[in-house]
């Protein structure tokens, strides 16, 4: 069973969400997929068992061997390549690492070369395995780090910290949930956001519900679009300074208090019920 | 053309809620919202005497003719991006990136290219304002290049911008934070935060853009707002005050107007931390 956890918004507790849910399943894994702000293990504090390094594969240029053609300059759809006499200019950073400017060179002036743009690390706590995904400040694309950090995904159960927006980062986190859990704020902007991730989630055919998360008295527009959508209310969790307080310490709220213990253990056995039933059905 | 840009690392620190109350302080003529992955700055802006909208086309993807394709499986084992499937061949479009390899290996040219549109880009206008923000279509994914057309939009309409960032370190925020003269930090007192902070500090600092640091909910963790004003210090990026957590903002959200339109501690710490922020644009 893999489980998402995603927003639109920033800021409206998906990690908060997702890290307290890893810690009452106490086993299986929890994956930080936020590769460029990556905060998930500052809570659970892994002991760490491995890192590897991510590399993207760049061309390479041999100017003995260019003879100028630009070939590669205008196959580039990216303009990751420009070519003034004498040197063929390769910008890293615009590169999509696609590898066709080395197919098409006639010349086999171009190589492909390792480039490090980040890393992976697996970690335990107790029973859970944590595995983070760090991108290299600089760096435009998490995507090949998000691939890496998930091919350990396995039939376990996994919670999925995914990224905020709605871009490629986020496709990529949940191309492989089963269910996905939307977070959302009480406010406009939190409704507008979520409205993007809910049709996120239907373009790519995935069951989800919906946390209300920092609740206070009066109108809430994210419920409101729920119910208008026929979104499943999953929970709701009220504004609670004592809740912002050890978050913001970097606290596992269920470990501090027995009853965001049971709220969050209730949660993750309605979540899992939920995704097998739709899996079901 | 000055232009302020306002960013954060980790999202929902109220950028777009400081962004809108600076907005309305400065009587701004050209502002922009940069978080086209999940746009909000439109929601408080009120209402635009005219609006245009254009397509946004993202770079066209590839599509195979089944009637052409003949099972050799070239484009499977070249897309990068595990952006094609076997049996039958054809092309996931959320995952494919248009890098155009498959087309070259194809023997039977059955695979074209077919233009997308990924989004729209909206321009309004209110007597001399003018604001830019766009919406990327669901499905799509560069939104590094429609930050970039977001931006183009106002450039040089007016003597100062403010630009609503997005959250993160990746490829809009490096989009937006391209030739700006000042990024506002909005820092959140959480470990969370700060770690976040670094890190978008480090970005702008790479590509040369100064910085200068608020942190917003500051009454929620005073420990953490100190060690963000003592990292500041030592980092020598100017601190330039900090706003209490107020269920006025909230509210004021709601009910789409600023949260500057009625009397709070938010709303004074706002205006001490606007003029400062003037204060630095000119120093500049």
């Amino acid at each position: 069973m893999k489980i998402a956890v995603l927003s639109g918004k920033g800021g409206t507790g998906k990690t908060l969400v997702s890290v307290n849910l890893a810690a009452v399943a106490d086993s299986g894994g929890y994956f930080d997929c936020d590769v460029e702000e990556p905060n998930g293990h500052l809570f659970l504090k892994p002991s760490l068992i491995e890192e590897e390094e991510v590399t993207s594969l760049k061309p390479v240029v041999d100017m003995d061997l260019c003879d100028g053609c630009k070939i590669c300059v205008q196959a580039c759809v990216y303009k990751a390549l420009a070519y003034i006499p004498g040197e063929l200019m390769i910008f890293d950073e615009i590169c999509h690492a696609c590898g066709l400017c080395t197919y098409l060179c006639p010349q086999k002036a171009l190589t492909e070369t390792p480039r490090l743009i980040g890393k992976v690390t697996r970690g335990k706590r107790g029973t859970l395995t944590v595995h983070t995904g760090v991108m290299n400040v600089g760096q435009s694309s998490g995507v090949a780090i998000i691939k890496e950090l998930l091919n350990q995904l396995d039939d376990d159960l996994s919670i999925i910290d995914s990224p905020p927006g709605s871009g490629c980062l986020v496709h990529e986190t949940i191309e492989h949930a089963d269910y996905c859990i939307l977070v959302a704020e009480p406010t406009i902007f939190g409704a507008q956001n979520l409205a993007l991730v809910h049709e996120l989630t239907q373009v790519l055919n995935k069951p989800c519900g919906v946390l209300l998360n920092k609740v206070e008295e009066g109108t809430n527009p994210s419920q409101i679009y729920a119910n208008e959508h026929g979104l499943k209310v999953l929970a709701s969790i009220p504004y609670d300074p004592y809740l912002a307080l050890e978050s913001s310490n970097a606290n596992l709220i269920v470990e501090k208090s027995e009853k965001y213990r049971a709220f969050f253990t209730t949660l993750l056995k309605e979540v899992i019920d939920e995704a097998t039933l739709t899996a079901q059905r | 053309m000055k232009q302020l840009l306002l960013l954060s690392g980790k999202g929902g620190t109220g950028k777009t809620t400081v962004a809108t109350a600076l907005i309305q302080l400065s009587k701004a003529k050209a502002y922009a919202d940069c978080d086209v992955d999940a746009p909000n700055l439109h929601l408080v802006m009120g209402a635009f005497e005219e609006e245009e909208t254009k397509p946004y086309y993202d770079l066209p993807k590839a599509v195979i003719d089944p009637s052409l394709c003949i099972d050799c499986d070239l484009c499977y084992q070249v897309c990068r991006f595990d952006a094609i499937t076997q049996n039958p061949y054809s092309v996931i479009p959320h995952l494919c990136e248009g890098c155009t390899y498959c087309v070259h290996v194809c023997p039977t040219e059955a695979i074209t290219l077919q233009a997308t549109v990924a989004g729209t880009i909206e321009l309004k206008k209110r007597g001399d304002e003018t604001f830019s923000t766009a919406t990327l279509k669901m499905g799509s994914g560069t939104t590094g290049l429609l930050v970039t057309e977001v931006k183009k939009q106002i450039k040089d309409t007016a003597e100062f911008a403010i630009l609503d960032g997005s959250p993160g370190i990746g490829c809009p925020v490096i989009a937006s934070l391209t030739g700006v003269d000042l990024v506002l930090m909005i820092a959140e007192p959480s470990v969370s935060g700060f770690s976040d902070l670094q890190r978008v500090i480090q970005s702008a600092h790479q590509l040369g853009v100064p910085s200068c640091v608020i942190v917003n909910k500051s009454d929620v963790n005073e420990a953490l707002t100190s060690v963000i004003r003592d990292f500041c210090a030592e980092e020598s990026i100017p601190f330039l005050g900090t706003i209490p957590y107020d269920k006025e903002a909230v509210t004021a959200i709601n009910e789409g107007r600023s949260i500057l339109e009625r009397e709070s501690l938010a709303s004074q710490a706002i205006q001490v931390i606007y003029h400062r922020v003037i204060k630095e644009l000119e120093a500049l």
